[in-house]
């Protein structure tokens, strides 16, 4: 029986060894080598350069995720007391745009944003002086928070419609004002859902370089862009990519750690 | 003398066009242990979420010792309800739980007073010691003691109680009846019970509140209910009952199947169309020749304590219970006191209950099965 079931893991085991650990595993050699194929660690030691363009990739990925945060809550609640009829269609609705082409929904942002983009067209026309976003950090982030969104709102929504509605009634009974219920027992409840969502829109967020490059014009260079350019551009350094990659993966990891060890404990209330 | 506590006048619940309860009056006394007892969509819950605070009747008003509660939402009603699944909070230990509502007091109580009152709540439902346990790790029991807990820490007036036993197992069932009953002399408050099982009703309530089809068929005490229903519906449904058609001829002489009986009831019109109740275990087997009706025995099952068996007279089939055995196929006569008649005006009911005609072994269980705690859900989340 034991066996069988080895055997039937087989072709995942080797598909796992092929496409993740393979990939990882030449990705770490690669960040230890010098471009003749030597040992080093100087692509490491140059890593101090960069510190700037880190350092803005996670605040931004931290802005936007927590933006999501505040604009995908109350909608995943809202979406999960409404009937089920209306569920689906809110749903539905959340989910279109992610079925149109990432880079079409980008550039749209960019004919929006434009100095003399359809926003500042609209102000304008009510005699408003214009805005000048396009090129800016806050470009970034709306261009984040827009494409990221759904990652917020659909986990969190998961978890809030499955909260059995009689908790809610017996923590009112027991006293608990709406805000009260709300604080003690909705959002607790919740909190998986929460944390999945910030996973899920901050680890794609802090390596995006699509959206800063359109929405940013390459002033706001992100770890993703800098990626990019050791791999595909001119300032070609496979070794130098490799070890960003590394590195970013592992801030990645240790972040996700601490998310994860705060909300230990919460999980459990899924599992009713 | 017992004080009026809750009092549901003209309570009217509809969802959607559908009436769910037409027309409730209902006085709950202060310290009573009463039940509203029906089957599945009588309306029972919806009476208890009514009093609960959860829903607003369509019509009619609810007072809370003479002041009108109607908008008054369930965080402020001094009423705390044990919910049918328990709907404990498993974000939180056993010791949370059940502090819950003391933390939502105000002012605040000062932290050894709500560790002192939980603790105290605890001992009362014999939990002690279970305060740092999560809840999911506990038995379907020991959940059950912890949502009495933690709806009792606060002292209600009122505690109501939505089917707590209905996910428990037959001896389980049987203790927290017990159980259930002592807590509710301990604290000396009103309990308000919801079932659709007819003997825990008789075992713990005061008083009995009898519904079907969202209509108050009867109120009583447990005796009076088995022993003097009102109509055909009560008769069956609390215990068993043979109920047949009648013809009162005067004062404590009634007809069935042509032959007249002495019974002790009175006051119905000479001649008036009556059915009449004789529960099963108030007829006695004596022979054929000493009979007041003689019948054929069709089917004999053993019960332990008793033997059912079917006796056909006619064409109706009667069940009677007896601790002789008479065997299948048997001629019996069978002999009935005045006071194991019961006769009831006739009503909607009449006719629809009471023939055990259908009646084998497994017709119990059949009963059993689609009696499941019911799950009154019917527009209950709009608000």
């Amino acid at each position: 029986m034991t066996n069988r079931r080895r055997f039937l893991a087989v072709p995942y085991i080797v598909w796992m060894a092929v496409f993740v650990i393979a990939p990882i595993v030449l990705i770490a050699v690669y960040a230890f080598a010098s471009r003749d194929g030597a040992f080093t660690l100087s692509n490491f030691s140059a890593m101090g350069t960069y510190l700037s363009v880190f350092s803005r990739s996670f605040l931004l990925a931290i802005i936007s995720t927590v933006v999501c945060l505040i604009l995908g809550y109350p909608l995943a609640v809202i979406f999960a007391h409404e009937t089920s009829r209306m569920q689906k269609i809110m749903i539905m609705l959340i989910m279109l745009p992610m079925w149109m082409n990432f880079l079409l929904r980008t550039y749209a942002w960019m004919s929006i944003l434009e100095s003399n983009g359809l926003l500042n067209r609209a102000l304008a026309f009510l005699h408003i002086p214009p805005l000048n976003i396009i090129n800016t950090p806050a470009a970034v982030i709306i261009g984040m928070v827009y494409n990221f969104l759904p990652f917020m709102v659909l986990p969190i929504y998961s978890v809030v419609v499955k909260i059995d509605r009689s908790l809610v009634e017996a923590a009112q009974d027991l006293g608990g004002s709406p805000a009260a219920v709300f604080r003690r027992v909705t959002f607790p409840l919740s909190l998986p859902g929460v944390l999945s969502g910030i996973t899920m829109v901050f680890v794609p967020a802090v390596s995006t370089f699509v959206i800063s490059q359109l929405l940013g014009g390459g002033k706001e260079m992100l770890l993703g862009d800098l990626i990019e350019m050791q791999f595909l551009g001119t300032a070609y350094n496979p070794q130098l990519g490799s070890a960003i990659s590394l590195v970013m993966m592992i801030v990645v990891m240790i972040f996700m750690y601490f998310m994860n060890k705060f909300g230990e404990g919460e999980d459990k209330a899924v599992l009713m | 003398m017992a004080k009026e506590l809750i009092r549901l006048s003209g309570c009217t619940m509809a969802f959607d066009g559908e009436v769910v309860l037409n027309n409730i009056e209902l006085s709950i006394n202060d310290k009573e242990f009463l039940t509203l007892l029906g089957p599945s969509g009588c309306g029972k819950t919806t009476t208890l979420r009514i009093i609960g605070g959860f829903q607003k009747p369509t019509s009619g008003d609810v007072f809370f010792d003479g002041v009108r509660i109607n908008d008054v939402p369930p965080h402020k009603r001094s009423v705390n309800t044990v919910f049918q699944k328990y709907a404990l909070f498993t974000h939180l230990d056993v010791f949370e739980n059940v502090a819950f509502g003391l933390r939502m007091l105000k002012p605040a109580l000062s932290k050894g007073e709500i560790s002192a009152r939980v603790l105290e709540m605890l001992e009362i439902v014999s939990l002690k010691g279970f305060e740092r346990r999560e809840v999911i790790s506990l038995s379907g029991g020991q959940q059950q003691r912890v949502a009495i807990a933690r709806a009792l820490v606060l002292r209600p007036k009122v505690l109501l109680l939505d089917e707590p036993l209905g996910a428990l197992d037959l001896r389980l069932r049987k203790d927290m009846q017990n159980e259930l009953k002592r807590i509710q002399q301990a604290m000396d408050i009103t309990f308000i019970y919801v079932t659709h099982d007819q003997e825990e009703a008789l075992a713990m309530s005061d008083t009995v509140v009898v519904m079907d089809g969202g209509v108050i068929q009867q109120i009583g005490t447990p005796e009076d209910i088995y022993n003097e229903p009102k109509n055909a519906f009560v008769a069956d449904f609390i215990g068993e009952s043979n109920i047949v058609d009648g013809i009162m001829k005067q004062d404590g002489v009634v007809e069935i199947f042509g032959r007249e009986f002495k019974c002790l009831d009175a006051g119905f019109e000479p001649n008036e169309p009556v059915d009449v109740v004789i529960r099963p275990e108030d007829v006695d087997i004596v022979a054929t020749k000493d009979g007041m009706l003689t019948g054929t025995v069709t089917n004999v099952t053993f019960k332990g304590m008793q033997y059912d068996i079917i006796v056909d007279f006619k064409g109706f089939k009667w069940l009677i219970q007896t601790t002789d055995i008479s065997p299948a196929g048997a001629k019996i006569g069978i002999h009935i006191e005045p006071d194991g008649i019961h006769i009831m005006k006739k009503s909607d009911y009449s006719g629809m209950f009471g023939d055990y005609s259908s009646y084998s072994a497994e017709y119990d269980d059949l009963e059993d099965a689609s009696l499941e705690p019911e799950e009154e859900t019917a527009g209950d989340y709009d608000e």
